[in-house]
């Protein structure tokens, strides 16, 4: 497969703030692409490189086999752009708006464009200011959408849609990726991402922490599990892989290793199971191991819990 | 709607007056802390203004021979246009010829700094939203406008005390600590009163460019009302809150009670802007918005009817002004003529220019104040870019097909071509209501040629511009020093006799002053060439920098 996206060792400073530490972010043409970290980790300095909207101090970067500062203008001609915090002409319509943007790219479906205004429910005739938040979106989502662009940025897309347009946004996510289009989606909404995303990048503090598929993902983090057992459950703490066990009767709750669950379950069965519930590590968890420890500090008990 | 549902339980809820102003002084607080930068730039900045060139007085005029020449230069329609009320030279010692020469001017910048205080701290922060985020804590309904008018006074209030230090300080012949005290409270009146119209004009629009546009109309209405007022020695320099300044007449009369009209026109104005204020929502005009068209015209598609639609606003406002300003100094040029006729010092001084005549040495200092108005919009168009960037606006358009050249160049193409044709429009209303007025055939062409020279000055203002926002976008304020500085040496320029070193910096004193003086081309090719050079290193600097995001 070859990459869509590929940057090593990317740094950008602001003065004193080093917002991008030697990120290494790679992503596959055709695939939708989970960029997730807290809010000041470099998500959108990140995507503003890629588009050449700043210059990195140092690194590299490739998109679509171009350098986006060098090439900017006819890189941009096959990307589309949805920023997190949409600003509109306060005098221009949404419409407007959508055919500017979609004209100055080099054209844009107008079909498409009619249906997803449609989709959306989005009333083009309004002028920019008059629109809430969520519009504004709305108006960046369909002038990115309605292009042909292979390769879609996506700057925490729908903060501000409400939940029914959110799960219209995923249809479209996906009708683009089974397009064969190639999609980098920033978000702190980890629910969002896990429906959508083939491959996933964690950025913390500038640098990218883990990345690679859900399931990869997945093994290398850990299950919690919570069990009613005929007898107290002892010995807990002695066996490898098993953190932050808490029994209390005939309860039990730990968290375990993803290599170490088949020898905790062994180790359980000897109690008597009368009920068993473990669920996967969610994102949040994942999100959590790479932030939780400076919280786990001040707030283990809150970390653990979850 | 929950919008109108919310003032009408306010209402409903009880006594809202001392409610509707809570947390006004902590907004108060929190405005000077904003501005603590800015206001004692623009109180350093007036009170130079004022006291410098009054400082000059002595030596422009040193005997008495020089100062009767200087009164007799000024006693006439145009003269007193671009002074002050004709009483001032019945006693014309250094005092009055301050009063006379400076206030109505000076005043002007007091009346744009009121202005954008007001909208800054009102209608701006509706606009950006922040508003919202104060109104949201335990502040009142009116807290914001008042904390606004409040920072306006005090600011007014502390030029008052500056001015008249300063003044008292410089202690010229036939000037009075009395006198000096009312030299800088007429300032400070008229600017309360300006303080005031923002306070209306902040309620009409939903954008604080709009409201501070309007608020400077009426600044230059004011100041345009005077004139001609005062050229004609009429009452009609009673209508102008400028007017009202003048004639408290320091330094010679020294009478005090017309500021009561600046004061009690600023009380008026203020209570109509917290009247209007209830009527509409936060964040919106008085007129809700009307919807426009859902699809996007063939023009606006392309950069450039991008950039056109978005200054179209500003360049209907200023071809209206810049028709109106030009409009209103033609029909004086009849009564020139027959004035001057009979001032034998000035027909000898005009005589040593080159026998120019008295209608030709008026449209080349009319055309300087053209030339001002063409510059303000040359620079609120060069320099849009900048805001269209600090607000977000650029990134997405620069993450299309379009190259950060050709969006800038676009905008650059609008003030290159706009500048010109504000002043164009000046000169050709100037003689066309000129014309009916005096015998001489061919005014014309002076009056377009005496505009169309400064053409080259007007590029290269946008040049600097245009290389700020390549460079230094941080501080793009700077073409703004640079108008005033323009502004003050070209208007005092015509009035005293200002050392060549003082001017050399500004692109317009290198004009040749059709059509008083010969029509060269050395200065014109080499102002174009500066200009070119500018525009070329912005948009070379803007290509290479970081675009600011949000």
């Amino acid at each position: 497969m070859t990459a869509a996206i590929a940057t090593s060792g990317l740094v950008k400073t602001f003065g004193a703030t080093r917002a991008l530490d030697g990120l290494d972010l790679t992503v596959n043409a055709g695939e939708v692409h989970g960029f997730l970290g807290p809010n000041g980790a470099g998500k959108s300095t990140t995507i503003r490189i890629l588009l050449g909207i700043l210059r990195a101090d140092a690194g590299s970067v490739t998109v679509l086999g171009g350098d986006p500062w060098a090439d900017a203008v006819a890189l941009h001609r096959r990307i589309a752009y949805v920023p997190g915090d949409v600003e509109l002409w306060p005098n221009l319509t949404g419409g407007e708006a959508i055919d500017l943007l979609g004209s100055l790219r080099g054209g844009l479906n107008r079909r498409r464009r009619d249906e997803l205004i449609e989709r959306f429910d989005l009333d083009p005739s309004k002028k920019g200011r008059t629109y809430s938040k969520g519009n504004r979106q709305k108006v960046a989502i369909v002038a990115a959408l309605a292009s042909d662009a292979e390769l879609l940025l996506l700057d925490e897309p729908t903060a501000g849609l409400d939940p029914l347009m959110e799960v219209v946004f995923q249809e479209v996510i996906r009708e683009v990726k089974a397009a064969g289009r190639t999609v980098l989606l920033s978000s702190h909404i980890l629910a969002q991402v896990e429906k959508l995303a083939d491959r996933i990048s964690i950025i913390r503090q500038g640098r990218i922490v883990q990345s690679g598929t859900l399931a990869e993902m997945r093994h290398l983090t850990r299950t919690t599990v919570e069990a009613d057992t005929a007898t107290p459950v002892t010995g807990l703490d002695r066996l490898p892989g098993v953190h932050d066990a808490e029994v209390s009767g005939t309860r039990v709750r730990f968290a375990v290793d993803g290599a170490h669950l088949d020898g905790a379950i062994k180790h359980l069965t000897a109690f008597g199971i009368r009920a068993l519930t473990s669920h996967p590590p969610t994102l949040e968890e994942l999100m959590l191991r790479h932030y939780g420890d400076d919280l786990a500090a001040g707030n283990g008990t809150a970390a653990a819990r979850r | 709607m929950t919008a109108t549902a919310t003032p009408a339980l306010g209402r409903t809820a009880g006594p809202a007056a001392g409610n509707a102003l809570a947390g006004t002084g902590r907004l108060v607080r929190f405005a000077l802390r904003r501005d603590r930068v800015r206001i004692p730039v623009w109180l350093a900045a007036l009170t130079l203004g004022s006291v410098w060139p009054a400082a000059a007085f002595p030596e422009l005029y040193p005997t008495e021979a020089a100062r009767r020449t200087a009164m007799a230069t000024m006693n006439s329609p145009a003269g007193l246009a671009f002074t002050g009320p004709q009483r001032y030279l019945s006693d014309y010692h250094y005092g009055s010829m301050v009063s006379h020469q400076l206030l109505g001017f000076v005043v002007v910048f007091v009346g744009i700094m009121s202005v954008l205080l007001v909208t800054r701290h009102t209608r701006a922060e509706e606009e950006t939203g922040r508003a919202e985020l104060v109104r949201a804590a335990p502040v009142g309904r009116h807290a914001q406008l008042a904390a606004a008018l409040i920072l306006a006074v005090a600011v007014n209030a502390a030029l008052a005390i500056l001015l008249a230090l300063g003044m008292g300080a410089l202690g010229l012949e036939g000037t009075t600590w009395q006198g000096s005290l009312l030299y800088g409270a007429a300032h400070a009146a008229t600017g309360v009163t300006f303080a005031g119209v923002a306070a209306v004009t902040v309620q009409l629009t939903a954008h604080s460019r709009g409201a501070s546009g309007m608020g400077f109309a009426v600044v230059g209405a004011a100041y345009l009302v005077r004139a001609a007022g005062d050229s004609a020695d009429s009452a009609l320099s009673w209508a102008s809150p400028i007017g009202w300044a003048q004639q408290t007449f320091p330094y010679l009369d020294d009478r005090w009670w017309p500021l009561l009209l600046n004061l009690a026109a600023a009380a008026v104005l203020a209570a109509a802007g917290f009247a209007l204020s209830l009527r509409r929502d936060l964040g919106a005009g008085l007129r809700a918005a009307r919807r426009g068209r859902p699809a996007a015209s063939r023009l606006l598609a392309t950069p450039l009817g991008f950039a056109l639609r978005l200054h179209r606003g500003m360049l209907i406002g200023f071809a209206v002004g810049a028709l109106l300003l030009g409009a209103s100094y033609g029909p004086f040029l009849g009564d020139i003529e027959e004035m001057f006729r009979d001032i034998q010092v000035l027909q000898d001084a005009l005589a040593a220019l080159g026998g120019a005549t008295v209608i030709d040495s008026f449209i080349a200092m009319v055309t300087t104040i053209f030339t001002l108005v063409a510059t303000v919009h040359v620079v609120i168009t060069a320099l849009r870019p900048r805001s269209e960037e600090t607000a977000g606006r650029a990134e997405p358009v620069l993450a299309t097909g379009l190259s950060r050249t050709r969006w800038l160049a676009s905008h650059l193409a609008v003030a290159l071509a706009g500048g010109p044709v504000m002043l164009l429009l000046s000169g050709l209303a100037l003689a066309a209501t000129g014309a009916p007025t005096v015998a001489e055939t061919g005014l014309f062409g002076k009056a377009v040629a005496a505009a169309a020279v400064h053409i080259p000055a007007l590029w290269v203002t946008a040049g600097l511009a245009v290389a700020l926002v390549g460079w230094l976008p941080r501080a793009t304020v700077l073409a703004w020093l640079f108008v005033g500085y323009v502004g003050v040496t070209g208007y005092l320029g015509m009035l005293l006799r200002l050392p060549s070193w003082a001017t050399a910096l500004s692109p317009f004193s290198h004009v040749p002053r059709l059509p008083v003086e010969d029509f060269t081309w050395t200065p014109l090719l080499a102002l174009t060439a500066i200009a070119a050079a500018l525009i070329a290193l912005g948009l070379y600097g803007f290509r290479r920098r970081d675009l600011e995001t949000k």
